[in-house]
């Protein structure tokens, strides 16, 4: 049947081409195909006939109507994805067709702009982790740590990787899919109940054992605690030639020191924060960059560099393509062909749009919302927060309720139109009934006042 | 004659010289509560030297980036046919819709009951791509390609150490095949076995044969291959690999020749893995976010990544019900935007999917039609045989009776205002170009880029040097690739210009 996004569909011109051919029908194309193979009932797919785009919109708001958006109050939920504002400028940008409907700049010479706005990417992100060299993306966040660590693995020829229980788990669960059946362990470490940093004492126990790769860090962690003792973990880590791979949350980074600065080996982080929006967990990017240069043939996936045209004037490329699989096929540095350029570029409007200025401002104003949700979450009877007494928060933070079980509260704050935090008591018993709650730049005062008062009501059995 | 938009733009980090206000985000009442940074965390987790980003106004931003955007070419300003990466038409109620606040809103950890309409359009989409695969089941995790390929081989992975057959460490992968399939392969631990292309464009069976054993794990095919070639003998490939105790593996990136014609599950095929933004509508975004749904039939489903969608006859659900499944290949559920695309396409064509490869089967064969006889180009392997998505076209005459190569070849053709094919691929052609011009370009289209070449060509018999100086019309003309690769002036990111010398301070 013809249709208006296919030119050639129409009988008309199908005939011409076909009879140019030298054929009848454009079956015949097929005949190749064993003919037992050949497709010769409707497929059940969609609604049982094409439909046209007025009819398809009704029908996908009818669907979408099924959601509940959280806007007023935002989510209060973390677990490593927040709520954040995404400036109008960034939609704008993306929706250029000219960078939406390109595909991998293979031709350098008609992709400059690409080029060029990838390699402000890779450039402001290095400058924001303090490392030397950024790749052009990963997928997310969980993917380009599990990257990094089979980077470090190539790097070094060690087969052990230390993880600390106080990292994300789900991204825990990806690193553990990536290396199913290559012979590297995994071996967790501990953390402090006080500060919930990363256990010191129990790490330098492991790194004794002998034959650690590399050590995996989240600053802030999955607890929203920022690993304070950082620079001592990277020293120690050192010090058995192990490699530091630090995820760090990019917008936390305006205030919060640079990993690269802090010595760590290889930084990673999700760029979800820097006006990606949500998407029910993805599109994202992934942030993967190095902070010694030597490593660059390890490095997994596109890199952009400068260099000069016939002319001798500037321009940008793909660079270091033997690194990679469509040149190195089994021996590559990854399997890693399609990133996530767009949401990259996105996350480079973000940035420019907000300067080391607004990017410092930002951090700050986080981290005092955090600490007057902490402040009012804390004067209410039956809520321990902070749950690590000594602990430094930075947008996330882990709340515990002297409740039989959290999802009663949960369910209470979703009647009142709030969405509240991430359970966590399930992967973290030792925590009692806890969730993860997250304060950003999109709450206000009143939101948190909001939240804080509703439980004080559910609590009150009110 | 159409010339590129060139706006010699500065790097952002040069773009003003004075300190303009920055995007804020409104009120800060927080401090006279709390106290300040100084207050709340110790000296040592501060920064110490901000990060050196220029502070623009939003008008400097917007103009920077669209100057950039200008300097680019995407499928909305022309053809752009490399072969293997279908870049067909995104259509614009795809991305209206899929771009709504609404879903860029929704947080992941939502409860389910918040979710219903997201958590359907996912369930319905599984269920449709496994319908047009001949599969059981699809999960959507996957963010790319690449990635569900790798799922894949991890499936393949799990399944034999499953059954105790820790022995089965080999995966044979054609020498045609995409090179993230032998990458895959490497990355799940699997030693990789290259089998050869017959002169027919197809596996090599005597070769398939010859290397099977108890030590195979699987392969990983794609048809209709790199070449456009249908492996017409897929049955028999099937049961041979089936019967040394391997599996098959289908790689989707060139699913758009036989989209709703023929079915990877019907050829036998065990796993399959989709590229939604090649086959399904969803842009590619200049190199991604794209979606690598991947889907499993039999035994396998049960390997599949979590979490999957399911659906209890009154509600959708997170489903993390599979005991044997390799675990999560990413976090949460997959690239939910493209996704939706993808999920508006099809509810879009619905059954009538089958015209996408009618048409690009059909645009492929006509535009050989055109190409054939023309001198210095030959089409090898497989001759006369109809191609499917794309072919496969070698400069290697040309090249020995001008010097002119297919990489001057594809500087030629964006020095025209197209975009160039792949080149250099599949590695078993000498001179290559895949072309995949897939259902979205015209006759009038295909009927130009062929006399494009036509005429390149003639350019390249009578003067082989005005070739070798293309592209002139684009925004920059050819590059120093050894200056970008070398590493005493390799320049990844804005730190390191100095080293291309003075130079690439001067515009």
């Amino acid at each position: 049947m013809p249709h208006y996004w296919i030119p050639n569909s129409s009988p008309t011109i199908k005939k011409q081409l076909a009879d140019a051919l030298g054929i009848n029908d454009v079956s015949e194309l097929f005949s190749d195909v064993p003919k037992e193979l050949i497709v010769n009932r409707e497929l059940d797919i969609g609604l049982g006939r094409s439909l046209s785009e007025l009819e398809v919109k009704r029908y996908f708001k009818r669907l979408m109507s099924k959601n509940k958006v959280f806007n007023d109050p935002p989510p209060f939920t973390g677990g490593g994805i927040c709520a954040h504002y995404v400036p109008a400028v960034v939609g704008s940008i993306i929706s250029r067709n000219e960078f939406y409907t390109a595909y991998t700049p293979y031709q350098p010479e008609v992709s400059q702009g690409i080029l060029q706005a990838l390699f402000e990417y890779e450039s402001l992100i290095a400058e924001l982790y303090g490392v030397d060299v950024v790749n052009a993306s990963m997928y997310n966040g969980s993917t380009a740590a599990a990257e990094a660590l089979r980077m470090a693995v190539r790097v070094n020829k060690r087969k052990k990787v230390l993880i600390p229980s106080n990292v994300n788990p789900e991204v825990y669960e990806v690193i553990n899919t990536w290396f199913l059946g290559t012979g590297v362990t995994i071996n967790r470490v501990g953390y402090d109940r006080l500060t919930g940093c990363v256990d010191i004492n129990e790490l330098e126990v492991k790194l004794k054992g002998g034959d650690v790769s590399s050590v995996y860090v989240e600053t802030p962690n999955y607890f929203g605690c920022i690993e304070v003792y950082l620079k001592e973990l990277v020293e120690l880590t050192h010090k058995y030639d192990a490699l530091v791979v630090v995820n760090a949350l990019p917008i936390s980074l305006g205030v919060l020191e640079a990993p690269g600065v802090l010595g760590a080996d290889i930084v990673v982080g999700d760029a979800q924060s820097l006006g990606l929006g949500m998407n029910f967990g993805g599109p994202s990017a992934g942030i993967l960059g190095i902070s010694d240069e030597r490593m660059i043939n390890q490095l997994p996936g596109r890199l952009i560099g400068a260099t000069l045209d016939v002319n001798g004037r500037l321009a940008y490329t793909m660079i270091l393509q033997a690194r990679e699989q469509h040149i190195r096929r089994e021996r590559a540095t990854s399997n890693i062909t399609t990133n996530s350029s767009l949401m990259a570029i996105a996350s480079a409007v973000y940035l420019s749009l907000l300067g080391s200025e607004g990017i410092k401002e930002l951090g700050e104003s986080i981290l005092l919302r955090t600490y007057y949700a902490i402040r009012k979450l804390s004067s209410i009877n039956g809520v321990e927060v902070p749950v690590f007494p000594d602990g430094k928060h930075f947008r996330e933070v882990t709340v515990a309720f002297k409740v039989e079980s959290y999802d009663e509260l949960h369910r209470g704050l979703l009647k009142r139109g709030i969405l509240g935090g991430k359970y966590v008591g399930r992967e973290f018993p030792e925590l009692g009934e806890a969730c993860i709650m997250c304060f950003t730049e999109l709450h206000s005062k009143s939101d948190i006042d909001v939240l804080t008062s509703s439980i004080e009501g559910l609590l009150g059995g009110s | 004659m159409w010339r590129q938009a060139n706006w010699d733009e500065e790097l952002l980090f040069k773009l003003s010289m004075y300190g303009k206000p920055t995007f804020y985000f409104g009120g800060n009442e927080f401090a006279e509560v709390v106290g300040d940074v100084e207050d709340l965390l110790p000296k040592k987790v501060v920064r110490s030297k901000p990060p050196q980003i220029p502070n623009l106004s939003e008008v400097e931003v917007v103009r920077h980036f669209i100057r950039l955007s200008q300097m680019g070419y995407g499928v909305d300003l022309g053809p752009v046919p490399l072969g293997s990466c279908t870049m067909k038409y995104n259509p614009k109620l795809l991305e209206e819709l899929a771009g709504n606040e609404g879903l860029r809103d929704l947080h992941p950890y939502q409860d389910e009951s918040t979710v219903q309409g997201v958590l359907e359009v996912m369930y319905l989409l599984q269920k449709w791509l496994a319908e047009l695969v001949g599969m059981d089941e699809c999960c959507l995790q996957p963010p790319a390609g690449a990635s569900g390929e790798f799922a894949g081989a991890l499936m393949i992975k799990k399944y034999h150490l499953d059954r105790g057959e820790v022995f089965r460490d080999e995966l044979l992968v054609p020498d045609n095949a995409h090179g993230s399939n032998p990458a895959s392969a490497a990355m799940a631990g699997f030693k990789v076995i290259k089998i050869p292309t017959s002169e027919s464009g197809e596996v090599d069976i005597d070769a398939l044969r010859s290397v099977l054993s108890s030590r195979t794990a699987g392969i990983m095919l794609t048809n209709p291959n790199t070449l456009g070639i249908f492996e017409s003998r897929i049955g028999e490939i099937a049961d041979e690999v089936h019967r040394a105790g391997g599996l098959l593996y289908y790689d989707g990136a060139n699913l758009n020749g036989i989209l709703g014609v023929v079915r990877p599950g019907d050829m036998g095929f065990d796993i399959v893995h989709l590229n939604i933004h090649k086959t399904f509508g969803a842009p590619h975004g200049g190199g991604g976010p794209g979606a690598g749904v991947i889907c499993a039939k039999g035994e396998l489903v049960d390997y599949l990544p979590i979490p999957t969608v399911g659906f209890d006859g009154v509600k959708y659900f997170l489903n993390y019900g599979k005991k044997k499944s390799i675990g999560r290949v990413s976090q949460f559920y997959g690239n939910i935007i493209p996704l939706v695309k993808a999920f508006l396409y099809m509810l879009t064509l619905g059954p009538n999917v089958r015209e996408v490869a009618e048409v690009a089967v059909l645009n492929t064969n006509y535009f050989i039609k055109l190409i054939s006889g023309v001198r210095g180009i030959s089409i090898p392997y497989g001759k006369g045989k109809f191609r499917k998505h794309e072919v496969v076209l070698s400069f290697e005459d040309l090249l020995r009776d001008t010097g002119v190569n297919a990489e001057d070849i594809a500087k030629a053709l964006i020095d025209r205002g197209v975009y160039a094919p792949t080149i250099y691929f599949p590695l078993i052609v000498n001179e290559a170009h895949m072309v995949e011009f897939t259902e979205s370009e015209s006759r009038e289209n295909i009927e130009m880029y062929a006399e494009l070449y036509r005429s390149i060509v003639e350019d390249a018999y009578k003067d082989p040097a005005k070739l070798k100086k293309c592209p002139e019309n684009t925004s920059v003309g050819r590059l120093d690739l050894g200056l970008a690769n070398h590493p005493l002036t390799r320049t990844p990111t804005f730190k390191f210009l100095s080293r291309l010398g003075r130079k690439s301070m001067i515009r």
